[in-house]
Order: C-alpha cells, then structure tokens, then sequence
C-alpha cells in the first residue's frame, strides 16, 4: 500500500519536469500559428509536434548522455563535441548501399563508445577530475570533428534519414520512437543492472561503495562509455537532420551547456546518486519548447536569449525552496 | 629553497616547499620556449615575449578571478558572456560623452560585479551548485548583450583610456597590459595570503562546514568572491576591447576553458583549498605559449585542438593525480 | 567450545601508516561459536585490525589463516565472499538507495543481467526480520532514516550476506536500547548456530553480556587474551592504559553563591521534535555536564546554543539579557563570547590539509588584523603561546594537522578557540577516541577556564568524565531534562538511572531533586 508512496518520492525529479514540459508544451501548441490557422486535425498537430521533436530530440540523447556521468557525482563537459564528432564521422560514412549505411551507422555508434571509453579511462585509471578531463579530451574529439570536416559538407542516406526524420503511420514522429526505444534499450537495462545501480551507489557515497564491494570501475567506466553512445545517438540525428556534418565549435559548446541545464531540470542532482534520463529527457524537452514559446508568441527574436536566460535561473532557483524546510544550517554544507 | 625548521619558526615565504606542479609547469615553459626557437629564430627575443606576455594578460586577469572561484572549490562558467558583457558596456559607456568615456571602464568591471554578485547569491545564499548558477548567469549576460546590441555587432568604440591599457606603453617596450596583469596579480596575491578574506578563502575550500563552525561568514565570503571573479572577468573584456578597439559577440567563448585549464595546470586543485597564484600565472603563459608555437608551426586548427588538449591530459596526468584510494 | 579448531587465526601482523605503529606483531584467534571482545583504547590498533581483518587495508606482514588454510583479502569484497563481513562504526550504506538496494548491493538478485526486484524485496524483508528491525519498510531510503534505523539495517546487511565470521566495530552506539536488546537476542541466536563473533565495544556492561572472551590491545600490540569475567573491571582498564588507574580529575571548588544573573541561560529552548522545553542557566566558573543515552538531544542542545540551528523557540540569555544567536559567526563575537568544540573534529572542527598553524588561528583572525589584514607578528605569538599552553606535541607546526595524533588534533581545535578568550565554552564528546594521557590534560584544563572564570557546558557519553569533572550534571531523555544532578549527587548509580530510567512506552518518572 505505502509502496506506490515510495516510487512517488523516488520520481519526484522526473515527474517535476513531465509536467512542466506537459504545460509548456500546451501552451506552445495551443498558440502555435499553423494551429491556429488550420485548428485542431490531426494532421496539423502531427506536423508541429514532428517539428518540435525533431529540434527536441538532440538535445534529449545529450542530456541522457550527461545525465549517466552526472548519475557517478562526474560531469562530462566533451559530450557536446562527441555529438559534434559523431555528426562529422556520419556525414563521411553513414552513405551508400543499405549494407554500407548500416556499417556507418555502426561505426558512428561505436567512435561515440570509443570517446566516451578514454573519458572514462582516463578519469578512473589516470585518477583526474571529470571536469578537466573532459573539458581537454572534447578539445581532442573537436579536432577531431575539425579535421574529418574542416568545412560544412558531407551527405546521409537520405532513405534512413527521411525514415527517423518523419513520421509513423502519418501521426507519431519517428524521431520520438527513436528516443522512446533509445530509453528502453539503453537506460532501462542499465539503471536495472547491477552496474547501473553501482553507478548510483559510486554517485552517492564513493566510500560507503567500496566498503560495500560496490564494482566501482566498472560502474564509472560503463558510465562514461554509454554518454560516448548516447551522445553519439544525438550526433546521428543530426546528421539524419541537416544532411551535413559541421564542426560547429559553438553548436557543440551549446549542447553541453544545455545538457547540464536539462539534467538539473530533469530533477538530477549535479551531486550524484539520484536522478533519471527519463526526467533528463523531460528537462530537454522542456528546455527547448521554452524556447520554441518565443516563437510562438511572436516576441522580437532579439528577446529570446534572454528568456531562455532567466527561464533557466528561475528554474534551478526553484530547488532553494528547499531551503526554506532546513532546520540544521550545517545541512548547507556536504 | 629550504627553510630553518624547529618550533617555533618565523614564517615561512611562499616559495618556502616548491609545489611539484609549478615546478613542471615552469618546466614545460622552459621546453615550449626552445621547441620555438627551432621553428622561428627570433622566438626568444625579448621583443617577441614581451607580446607574448601582452597576449597572456588578457587571459591571466580573467585566470586570476577564475583562481579565487577554485579555490573555494567552486567554477564559474559565466566567463564568456561576462568578458563579453565587460568590453561592451564600457565601449557603450564610452560612447555616452565625456562622463562616459571617463567612466567607461568601471562602469564596465562594474557591469562584471552585478554579474558576479548574482552568481554568489546564487552558489552562497541559495546554495545552488555553482555550475549551474554561472552557466544560467552566462545565458542571463548573453541576453541582455544581444537585446542591447540590437542583434547587430557591437559598434561601440572603446575609449582611449582602454586602447591606451590595453596597447600602451607606460614604460617603454613594456606592454601597459603587462603591467596591469602584474598589478592585479599583486593584488591577488596579498588578497590571498595576507588578509583574513583570503585565509577563509582557503578555509571554505577546504573545508566549508569547518569554516562555518569557526564562526567564518562563508556565505558572504563566497558571494564576495564571485563578485570579484565576475569583476576581473569583465576587466579581461575591457583590455580585450581596447586591444581591438571594439567588442564582438562571442569574444569570451575562446577564454572559459583556458582560464580553467590555466589555473589547474598551475597545480591549484579543483576541489578547492590548494593553490598558489603563481602556478596560475605560469599556467597561463604555458597556455599562451602553447597557442602561439602552434600558431607558428603553422598547424592547422584541427590539430592545435588535439595538441591542446592532449598536453593537457599528459600534464595533470604528470603531477594533478588523486592518491589510490587503498 | 573447548578444543574445537579455531576457526579464523591471525599471527604477526603489522601495519605502518607513515611513521606511526598501528599494529605490531598482532596475533588473534577466533572459535566458532564464540563472541570474542576486542578491548582498547582508541589508537590501540582495534580497527586496523578490523580493516587487515576485513579486507579493507592490506597488512605489513604477518599471516592470516581461515580454516587453517592461509588467506589474503586484496578488497572487502574478498573478505565478504570467505564469509567475513564487517558492520563498521562509518556506516557502509548507501544514502540515496533504497533499504532492500542496500542490503542485497553486493550480491543481488538477478535476471536476465537486470535486478529482479520482487526477489530483493523478499530478500531484505528475511534479512530485516532476522536482525529484529521488521519496522523498517524496503523501499524507504537510507538517508530519510535517522541513525539508529540505519544501524539496524547496516546489521540486517551484514547478517544477509550468510557470515562466519561477524564483525562488529561499536556497532550501538548508535541504537537505542531496545535495539540494543533485540540485536543481541539475535547474535546470541546466531552463536549458537556457530557463527564467530568480534566484538569491539568500550561498553564494559554490554561486554560483561555477550562475550565469551577477551582480547585487550594497547599501543598496537595484543596484551593479553582472557576468559570474559576472569577479570575485574579495574583490571581490565590497567592492562588497555597500562598503568594503574586511578580517576585523576582536578578537585572541584565549593559552589559559588552569587547574586549576578548566570552568564548563560535558557528558558524554554525547543526545536522541532529533537528539544522540547529545555530549562537552565550556567554561573560563571561553573562545568555543567550534559548526560544521558546518546541522541536524547544533547548535540542539538549544543547547536542550538551555537547558532547553528533554526527555528528555535524560547529564549536565550546571556548574562540576563535576552539575545537571538543566528550564526557562529554572531556566537562568537565579543559581546556574546561562545566556543562550540564541535563533535567530528575531522570534518567539522579542523582542515585537514592545511597546517597546524593555519588551523590554530583560523577561529580569531579578526583578532590578529587590521582593517582585514593579518598581522602576522601577532598572529604567530598567539599560536605559539597556544601551543605551549595546551602542550600540542607536533613534529612542526608548518605541517598539515591532519597528521597529528587524535589527541593533538584535538588540543588544536581547543586552543583555535581559547584564543578568543571565550566566556562561555561548549564541547560537544570533546575526549572521544583520545588516549587517556590526553584526557587528563583536557580535564585540568576546563577546571582551570572555570576557575578562570568561564562558563563551560559539556556533553560527554562517559560517566567518569561527568562525575570526575562537573559541578552540576543534566540527564536529558527526549529532548527534556530529565533530572539534574549536583555536587556529591552525580554518582554512576544515579546517571544510569536516570539515563535509563524510562523505557519504551511507560510513563516517564517525574525529575526529581537526588538525595
């Protein structure tokens, strides 16, 4: 009976950020222009929601990709230029006959596991900080992106990329199924598994887990090894998107921007041991159709940075209401 | 440099145990320095470190407030946009008459202040982490530049004041940045060891609840330090727009993950409560001269990034290790 | 239980930490069947030898044997699976994790490679009930449970892992006392279905309950192994100080009558659920000993005089004017003159990295400067004097604290604060894990503050210390002072019983003035 109460507690973050998206999103699609032009079918509200996921759903597998390291008390500042990287690589390889896309898409997947394996090589056997590691190694995969891609160009499949870009029986945006599977196959069995646990458990008390025989390696480095994928996931997309690759310094400086603001959104603590990507996913979503609600409203795009601004510093502001509740000032202090 | 030992000794200089990692970053200043002077002959001339040293200093005084945020065991990530903010609105100040061009470069590190006021009320007194309160902040300054700018590139000139900082030359063949980068430096450095600011400063990064107990004002001294942070940060814009006459969007961008790096690689730990002022200043002239041999061996872009943040890794992979946790 | 094999034998083992001798030449056997009690004063070597035990930190040299067969743990994972599992004082539990998530965490149910939940569920209700904490629910979250539920759930970890061996580093001092009595019908239960017991406890009583035989160390070394009850209490004290024992406190001045208000007094202090109407002053030169089970609100009664907690109604005097405390930095000050020596000296009372120096005068900066600046003459004459006043024994004072011994970190975190001159001086279990040569200096010391005219209130969870040192001692039970005893009137006798005079569920006896 007080089970259910439980989960209740447990998903609090994720839930949080489900209904501020669910709002925003209400809102943005009540006053969108092609709905209120061509009112309520299915066709039209089918278009704006495809429209909206796409954009959407790159920043949503980059704040899954952050949200597995944020889960380890880490923080993996190179994920958007893995994105970046992968964008370049599939614009190279992601071409061809079915058999040769197919390999592309494999090979992409597995550079973003490669970047995300020497992050987390790094961090556990060289002993450094997440945070300078990953702001040096997304240096190496930018250089990387640069050299595969010194100037804008390249090309997709187009067959898989009209495929994931479009939509399912006419309604539902093939992007968001992509997402949705994502989340089924790569963080439900992980945070199930017992590493996955590990990686909440090494987040929370790394002292408490080792006298505990937490496998804390193995946890960090499945940790880092999976944003390298996720991230990777995003990188596709885009590519599938935009039907180049781009070295865009500043895009890939923005994502891993953003994927912070997402996950801390998304109701994760930056200090470890809790959170979901599925409130990680939500937190993006919501991020990004805030945006989009400028658009709606017809504001002087010249006002929007600013809103996303202060959205955000009101957003994570509202976590200090839980101040209010502390009795014990030394509860301030780790 | 020893030091007489036995109870109870007069205190000892700053240099008193050489920290390993300043020591290897001088090192590796040394060795960038003659793998230079193999690809360009006047290399090092003291014409060609002189600018050497001017370019670092924009750099160094952003690194110096970056230094004080670590060492509380904080980040500021609001850099970017505050550098951005700081050379912008002294050139629009500057712009205003003659009141403004007088007070263009206060009203610009001003400007750097109430940014960095808020990133401390943000961290001290509504304890949000750190990385996000300046990444929100950094979104905040890169709003109100663009409202401010129109959408446009800044088209406010800086003033003389700043051009004459900035590319001057108070004493001669001795760069006016030079000068104020050492200035602030000094400062810093007597902030840090001779104040009671900066011994709670090194308490809180160590230890903040300790701090706290000792009946410290931790809260105050953190919102402090991020103002100042915020302030050196906006005075980096100010030079850096009276270097180029002007501001341009996105001019902070390239001096985030320097700083950063610039100050770990000085052997300041980014857990906070260890460090030493001159571990970041020859972590930003490696930095510096790091980019300038890349840019004289005529490297293409893509692998001056690669270089980069391999010498990094290799560097802290050298002395910036946590002990085993056996 | 006589001539059966042991089951678990340690010969010669050492372990160095930089220069200091944790263990030397250790040698312990444990039987099946057997509770075996670790006795020792704090840097005797008991947890390294729980740790090398364990699996925790690799020994020097020396031999371990399981079975008579010779063993190394390179992990605590090792230990557990040769059937060793600790229960430690810091606990092992995961704070964001779930009950049932941290019972099984180190070998979990599963299927298809993912964690099958009903089963773990299962799995932490069975260990739950078997360690008597069937009140705990599986999916509660460690860290929404107070400190004794998380002991009792560290327990039920321990004990579903299926031990032979089974470790417990004071592992009660956290419970409360039906706790207390529910753990050890369990580990009776469990000795006579053979497993082994270590025990390390300072609790003579709960000793004298449980165990079959005693092992005293001292200085990292085994003195003696012997028979439970063979021995007097007295005895048993000489060999783990290794010289006579004798109490040695300062005498104790007649009571000072005077008509000036007392320097410090509450009326009516509460706070939450933790302080319920706390009534008392303190006079000028008096030690008042705060007493009773631990977590009966004596840390919090500190705190709240401190500053450090909020929402605190009632009042606060300080010598009779009434004062609102907001913050350390407020208690501090001139006008109000309060020292909190804090309970973790390690965390909260000291900055490890930084050097003895830095640490000393960290609490009276303001003191030493100037319009901000340290005077750096006047600084060092302060910390040497404090040095020399309270004898800290350091290698050098340039170095980092934390490489001091317990006691010298100890001195330190006193004199950072005597150099503010405090009027009115609270300690929080100052003589926790401190050798007892140490104890004694800190004893002479506040007798010497109080006749120097401080006002010292004192939280200690040893008798000895409240009877030998204070002049008035208050026995809180829930939040409440339950009695107060003075003068010749604090005796053990009337400690413990008004300590445990109420029991769950009866009513509560009223406070009455002792005989």
């Amino acid at each position: 009976m007080k089970d259910w109460r439980y989960w209740l507690a447990e998903q609090r973050g994720t839930l949080l950020a489900f209904g501020i998206f669910v709002v925003m999103f209400t809102i943005y699609l009540v006053n969108h222009p092609a709905i209120e032009n061509n009112g309520f079918t299915v066709n039209t509200v089918a278009n704006v929601v495809q429209t909206a996921s796409n954009k959407a759903v790159l920043l949503a597998f980059v704040a899954m990709a952050q949200t597995l390291v944020v889960i380890t008390a880490g923080i993996d500042l190179s994920v958007g230029m893995i994105f970046i990287l992968t964008n370049c690589l599939a614009s190279w390889i992601v071409v061809g006959s079915p058999w040769q896309t197919a390999l592309g898409v494999v090979g992409v997947l597995a550079a973003g596991l490669a970047c995300g394996a020497v992050n987390g090589l790094i961090v556990i056997y060289g002993r450094l900080q997440p945070i300078v590691t990953t702001i040096a190694t997304g240096a190496i995969y930018f250089g990387i992106a640069l050299a595969l891609r010194p100037f804008p160009g390249g090309d997709v499949n187009g067959d898989l990329a009209d495929m994931l870009t479009g939509k399912i029986f006419g309604v539902v945006p093939a992007s968001l199924v992509t997402l949705f599977a994502v989340v089924l196959i790569v963080w439900v069995p992980f945070k199930r598994s017992t590493v996955g646990r590990a990686a909440y458990a090494v987040g929370s008390s790394e002292a408490a887990a080792y006298m505990s025989g937490v496998p804390i390696r193995r946890a960090r480095f499945a940790a880092y090894t999976l944003a390298g994928l996720l991230a990777a996931m995003g990188g596709l997309f885009l590519t599938f998107f935009t039907y180049t690759g781009e070295a865009a310094y500043a895009s890939g400086n923005t994502y891993t921007l953003f994927s912070i603001a997402a996950v801390v959104l998304g109701g994760v603590s930056l200090f470890g041991g809790t959170g979901s990507a599925v409130g990680a996913v939500f937190g993006a979503l919501a991020f990004r159709t805030i945006g989009d609600l400028l658009f709606v409203f017809d504001f002087d795009p010249l006002w929007q940075p600013l809103f996303q601004g202060v959205v955000l510093m009101l957003a994570v502001s509202l976590g200090a209401f839980g101040l209010f509740r502390v009795r014990n000032r030394l509860d301030w202090f780790a | 440099m020893t030091d007489s030992t036995g109870t109870p000794a007069p205190r000892a200089s700053i240099l008193r145990r050489i920290d390993p990692a300043i020591a290897t970053a001088f090192a590796c200043i040394v060795l960038l320095l003659l793998l230079g002077s193999l690809y360009s002959s006047n290399f090092l001339s003291p014409e060609y470190l002189l600018q050497q040293l001017k370019v670092a200093s924009f750099l160094g005084v952003i690194a110096t407030g970056m230094m004080l945020v670590i060492l509380l065991g904080q980040i500021d990530l609001s850099v970017p946009w505050v550098v951005t903010a700081g050379a912008m609105m002294s050139c629009a100040a500057a712009s205003y008459g003659l009141t403004g061009e007088i007070l263009a470069i206060p009203f610009g590190i001003l400007c750097g202040v109430g940014l960095g006021l808020i990133n401390g009320i943000g961290v001290a007194y509504l304890r949000i982490p750190s990385m996000i309160v300046t990444l929100a902040t950094n979104a905040v300054a890169q709003g109100l530049m663009v409202v401010y700018s129109g959408g446009f590139s800044p088209r406010d000139s800086a003033s003389d004041a700043m051009r004459w900082l900035a590319t001057g030359f108070a004493i001669p063949s001795v760069p006016n940045s030079v000068i104020v980068w050492a200035v602030v430096g000094l400062a810093m450095v007597f902030l840090l060891t001779r104040t009671t600011f900066g011994r709670a400063v090194y308490g809180i990064g160590n230890r903040e609840r300790a701090a706290y107990l000792s009946g410290v004002k931790t809260r105050r001294i953190v919102m402090i330090a991020f103002a100042i942070s915020g302030g050196l940060a906006a005075f980096g814009g100010v030079l850096l727009a009276g270097y180029a006459s002007k501001a341009a969007q996105s001019m902070g961008d390239a001096y985030l993950l320097p700083a950063i790096a610039a100050v770990v690689l000085g052997g300041t730990s980014i857990l906070g409560g260890r460090g030493n002022y001159l571990g970041t200043v020859a972590g930003v002239i490696l930095i510096t001269l790091l980019q300038s041999i890349l840019s004289v061996m005529q490297m293409p872009e893509f692998g001056r990034q690669i270089i980069y943040g391999v010498v990094i890794i290799a560097m802290l992979l050298l002395y910036g290790r946590e002990r085993a946790a056996h | 239980m006589n001539g059966a094999e042991p089951l678990f034998r340690m010969e010669g083992v050492s372990k160095r930490y930089g220069g200091v001798r944790a263990l030397e030449k250790a040698d312990l056997t444990v039987h099946a069947g057997r509770v075996h009690a670790i006795l020792g004063e704090n840097g005797a070597g008991k947890s390294t030898l729980i740790k090398i035990i364990s699996g925790v930190v690799a020994p020097d040299e020396g031999r371990m044997t399981l079975d008579g067969r010779e063993v190394t743990f390179p992990s605590p994972a090792a230990a557990n699976r040769a059937g060793i599992v600790c229960i430690f004082q810091e606990l092992s539990l995961i704070p964001d994790l779930s009950v049932a998530d941290n019972i099984v965490i180190s070998n979990a149910p599963t299927r298809f490679g993912m964690i099958d939940r009903r089963a773990q569920q299962r799995l932490a209700e069975d260990a739950l009930a078997r360690a008597g904490a069937s009140d705990i629910h599986p999916k509660a979250l460690v860290k929404d449970l107070p400190l004794s539920r998380r002991q009792m759930v560290e327990i039920a970890k321990a004990l579903a892992r299926n031990p032979r061996i089974l470790i417990l580093d004071e592992a009660t001092s956290a419970l409360t006392a039906a706790d207390v009595t529910r753990v050890f019908e369990v580990l009776k239960r469990l000795r006579s279905e053979g497993l082994a017991l270590l025990y390390i406890s300072h609790r003579m009583h709960e000793i004298a309950e449980l165990a079959d035989e005693c092992t005293v160390f001292r200085n990292g070394q085994k003195v003696d192994t012997y028979v439970a009850g063979s021995k007097t209490d007295n005895e048993v004290i000489e060999m783990m100080i290794g010289r006579e024992y004798s109490h040695v406190f300062p005498p104790k001045p007649a009571a000072i009558a005077s008509d000036k208000p007392p320097i410090l007094e509450t009326r009516h202090l509460s706070w939450t659920d933790r302080l319920k109407d706390i009534s008392f002053n303190v006079r000028t030169g008096e030690v008042v000993g705060l007493g009773g089970l631990d977590g009966q609100g004596q840390r919090e009664l500190l705190l709240a005089l401190f500053g450090v907690l909020r929402g605190c109604s009632g009042e606060v005097l300080i010598d009779g004017t009434p004062v609102s405390i907001q913050s350390p930095a407020t208690a501090r000050s001139e006008q109000i003159g309060m020292a909190l020596i804090p309970e973790d000296r390690k965390t909260e009372g000291l900055m490890l990295p930084m050097t003895v120096r830095d640490n000393l005068s960290f609490a009276a900066l303001d003191r030493v400067s100037k319009n901000g600046i340290v005077d750096r003459a006047a600084e060092d004459r302060q910390i040497d004097e404090m040095i020399r006043l309270l004898a800290i024994r350091t290698a050098g004072t340039d170095i980092p604290v934390g490489a001091l011994s317990g006691g010298n970190q100890q001195k330190v975190v006193i004199a950072k604060w005597l150099m503010r001159g405090p009027r009115i001086i609270l300690l929080n279990d100052p003589t926790r894990g401190i050798d007892v040569g140490t104890k004694q200096e800190i004893y002479q010391l506040l007798r010497k503050l109080a006749d120097a005219g401080a006002a010292i209130v004192f939280y200690s969870t040893d008798y000895d210390e409240l009877i030998g040192c204070c002049d008035r001692v208050l026995v809180l039970y829930d939040g409440l002072v339950r009695r107060e005893l003075v003068g010749e009137g604090i005796t053990e006798h009337a400690l413990v019983a008004s300590a445990l005079n109420i029991d769950d569920g009866a009513a509560a006896e009223p406070a009455a003035a002792d005989a």
